[in-house]
């Protein structure tokens, strides 16, 4: 019976091919709107680290105090330096690590090579297992660099490609802004999106770093923040002046692997900001946070807007579709009434007919599904002009869309054929008998 | 014509004419809220910078190696020297930032010392006396810095104090909306400056700042940074030629510096483009999606209503040939319409005001304006109209001899 119906459905459908046209661009550019926004909206909304995510916090310290006239709950997205080595030197998590970026110029081995940018961020030894960082050569520095501002360096696939042909480099000399630098480590591919760890500064989803440096050779290199500084007032001039300012600008975070940790850390942070304020630092006690990888994702609005505000039209435009779909489904199912009437009058059950007419709309969706498959394909290569392009690059067709947007055409135009279908089977065969 | 028998037909069509009053209310909450985003979209992008912008050029330029920072003051004069008696050049100046780059210094100014909320907050821009003319900006009160006036600043060492500051327009009017702003002194951080100049309009380095996109501060410093960005003006008809001899230039006069591969050398064309990347994609985005849906729309109701007419051929073939001519079989097809279309568009403002307040709770977005929904109940209900005038044209040209056929 199943190749029947299938026979009589498409039959059917070429029957009123402008109608059965119109179903299946409905469908088809509703399924492929809601896919491509969609595409784009998982590839910014996905966990960077989800087997850790619930482990890592970002702990904040509102080091501005009230007056600023801004809102309660709006705290600096960043710590000071004063607050950030504080909160290293108590050594309360787990792993912990202060980050920020840096902006230096890489002179390569060679009289002629012409001197190259490097981005890289300035950070302790912990940070490459806490955030589980693959390496490929080597590993990262001792604990001894940390402490003793050492001249260590780990670099990416990328940037041992360039200097060195991809080549273990481990224990080569690298030279950034006028000092050299050992090679203790070569990490492979490793570009989590977003960038959760440094958030704050652009939009979390651009190209891979090419260095990782001790945090505590950068401080005492004088190499400035090549991210964001934000400052109330700067009490003294020079480089100490700035680091004993209330500027914020360094990212921290710490990996606190259990509730009794967290909890822990939670009062921790909460008698450091009461310390604060009894040594006479501050004269307001400091609120405190600490998020995990989601909240702190949410906290500083990684999905940009427009992708959410997109795929909300989107997915209006699919519903309009399938309020156009239903009507033309009705509208084709009742004209074939007195036909319905002679098929109940031969015997066939409601049942019969529900598969008869629920297949001829599965065949509908499938084909919508298909052409909806093609125009989100369109809609991948229109991305780049609609989001950033960081954000746009990271959309792309899998398997997964694929059988995704097939799947939602289908089941969009089953939901949408049940009420023409319902009324399709209650149609009366003495009725339609009669008034022929 | 009478709308009474009109609305008795209905009753026996009760899922269809739902369904096209339905989809006229989606459409029209849709369409309003989507040319709602355009529009606003749209005022954002085409705000003027204040800036000739089709002679600009940046050069974002790093110096190589550790060097004191005053010594970054002599390779900058060095530089803007070779660049300006580059040929095709105009003029040329060094600076922290430009409008529309995504990045820069902002400040908060105050009329007094003691005032614990700030006036207003402020874009700081490193200038010198080449930038007005360099930029193109347009003096409106006061003077332009002069060559005196300009004083190195190191970023370790030096705190930001000029004595003598220019500000916009915006910014003027914001500090002293009713007297004159030159002459007047301000606390920028905690130091005492003088507004010697107003220029008509310069934009800030950020798109969509809460404070206002064009209250921009010139401050007289050369900052001694590893890191500056170059503004050239070009000659007309010479921005390409530059682009390309510029960094060679450069390169010949000092090797010891990187000029980044990507955004290295852009057209202020360039930076304008990526600045409203996403305004301008949201635009066409939501622009497509409305040509498409009102399409589907109109579709569908050629669709229903093409159905429609197939099926009452034989009532409409006796109603002709009771004595009713073409354009009442026309008319009432079109009345029809109309009647399904005010009630799908009452529902569609209903919805279209509620999408609106939801997404300004949601997403920061503005109240829509009730011309918007006015103006797409009216699109609408001519799109329906439009829409079923080639099937009541169909039904108008029935015979009366159908009243006679059986089937």
């Amino acid at each position: 019976m199943f190749a029947y119906y299938l026979q009589l459905g498409l039959r059917s459908l070429r029957r009123n091919p402008a109608l059965t046209a119109l179903m299946v661009i409905a469908i088809g550019f509703g399924v492929a709107a809601s896919m491509t926004t969609y595409a784009v909206f998982r590839a910014v909304s996905g966990d960077p680290i989800p087997w850790k995510s619930d482990q890592l916090f970002v702990p904040q310290i509102d080091s501005w105090g009230p007056a600023q006239g801004r809102q309660a709950g709006d705290l600096p997205d960043a710590l000071s330096y004063t607050d950030a080595m504080a909160l290293m030197r108590a050594h309360v998590g787990h792993r912990q690590t202060a980050i920020y970026p840096v902006g230096l110029s890489l002179i390569p081995p060679g009289q002629t090579a012409k001197p190259i940018a490097a981005h890289g961020y300035a950070t302790y030894t912990d940070f490459f297992s806490m955030f589980d960082v693959p390496f490929q050569y080597g590993s990262s520095w001792p604990v001894s660099d940390d402490t003793g501002r050492g001249n260590a360096v780990v670099i990416t696939r990328k940037l041992n490609q360039r200097l060195f042909g991809g080549a273990d480099s481990v224990g080569k000399v690298i030279n950034l802004d006028g000092s050299d630098y050992r090679v203790s480590g070569v990490i492979r591919d490793w570009n989590p999106k977003p960038r959760f760890f440094d958030v704050a500064n652009g939009s979390g989803f651009g190209g891979e770093a090419d260095f990782y440096m001790p945090f505590t050779r950068a401080i005492d290199l004088q190499i400035g923040t090549g991210g964001n500084n934000n400052c109330t007032k700067v009490a003294a001039a020079g480089w100490d002046g700035w680091l004993h300012s209330s500027c914020v600008w360094i990212a921290y975070w710490v990996e606190l692997p259990t509730a009794a940790a967290v909890t822990r850390y939670r009062n921790y942070l909460k008698g450091y900001a009461a310390d604060q304020r009894k040594s006479g630092r501050f004269d307001w006690t400091p609120a405190v946070r600490l998020s995990d990888v989601p909240q702190w994702l949410n906290l500083q609005h990684v999905v940009p807007p427009e992708t959410r505000v997109s795929m909300l039209i989107s997915l209006g435009f699919l519903v309009v579709c399938l309020v156009n779909t239903i009507g033309l489904l009705l509208a084709k199912f009742m004209r074939r009434a007195p036909e319905i009437g002679v098929r109940r009058a031969l015997g066939a059950s409601r049942r019969e007919i529900y598969k008869q007419f629920l297949l001829e709309a599965a065949a509908v969706g499938l084909v919508g599904g298909v052409l909806g498959l093609l125009l989100t394909g369109v809609g991948m290569l229109g991305v780049g002009l609609v989001f950033e392009a960081d954000v746009a690059r990271l959309a792309h067709m899998n398997l997964s869309l694929v059988m995704l947007t097939v799947l939602v055409a289908v089941v969009a135009t089953l939901l949408a054929a049940l009420y023409p279908t319902w009324r399709a089977a209650s149609v009366q065969p003495a009725w339609q008998l009669k008034s022929n | 014509m009478q709308i009474k028998p009109i609305l008795t037909a209905l009753r026996h069509h009760k899922a269809g004419t739902v369904l096209i009053a339905v989809q006229i209310a989606l459409t029209l909450a849709i369409v309003c809220n989507a040319l709602f985003i355009i529009h606003q979209r749209v005022t954002q992008l085409s705000q003027p910078s204040g800036l000739d912008e089709a002679h600009l050029i940046r050069i974002q330029n790093q110096w190589v190696g550790k060097a004191d920072d005053k010594a970054y003051g002599s390779l900058m004069a060095t530089d803007l020297a070779t660049l300006r008696k580059l040929p095709g050049v105009a003029d040329a100046y060094a600076t922290n930032s430009v409008p529309l780059s995504g990045g820069g210094w902002s400040m908060s100014l105050r009329l007094k010392a003691d005032q614990s909320a700030p006036s207003a907050q402020t874009a700081i821009y490193f200038s010198d006396d080449h930038t007005l003319s360099t930029l193109g900006l347009k003096l409106v009160a006061g003077r332009n810095f002069r060559a005196d006036d300009i004083r190195p600043m190191s970023a370790k060492e030096d705190l930001l104090h000029p004595a003598v500051i220019i500000v916009t327009r915006a910014l003027a009017d914001k500090l002293f909306p009713t007297s004159r702003a030159v002459g007047q002194t301000v606390y920028l951080a905690n130091h005492l400056s003088t507004i010697i100049g107003v220029v008509e309009r310069m934009q800030t380095p950020w798109v969509g700042m809460s404070w206002g996109s064009a209250a921009s501060t010139l401050v007289p410093f050369r900052l001694l940074t590893g890191g500056t960005n170059y503004v050239i003006r070009t000659q007309p008809g010479q921005p390409d030629r530059v682009r390309r001899s510029a960094p060679d230039a450069l390169f010949a006069q000092n090797r010891m510096r990187v000029i980044p591969d990507q955004h290295g050398v852009e057209t202020f064309r360039q930076i304008r483009a990526d600045a409203y990347a996403s305004d301008r994609g949201m635009a066409i985005l939501m622009g497509v999606i409305c040509v498409v849906l009102l399409a589907i729309t109109a579709a569908g109701i050629v669709g229903l209503t093409s159905f429609w007419v197939g099926q009452r051929r034989k009532q409409i073939g006796v109603r002709r040939a009771l004595g009713a001519t073409r354009g009442d079989i026309l008319s009432y097809f079109l009345t029809e319409n109309l009647l399904i279309g005010m009630g799908g568009v009452l529902l569609g403002i209903a919805l279209a005001i509620g999408l609106n307040l939801w997404m300004v709770t949601r997403f920061e977005m503005q109240h829509l304006s009730l011309w918007y929904v006015l103006a797409g109940a009216v699109a609408l209900l001519l799109l329906g109209q439009g829409a079923v005038l080639a099937p009541a044209l169909r039904a108008s040209r029935v015979s009366p001899v159908e009243a006679t056929r059986s089937v």
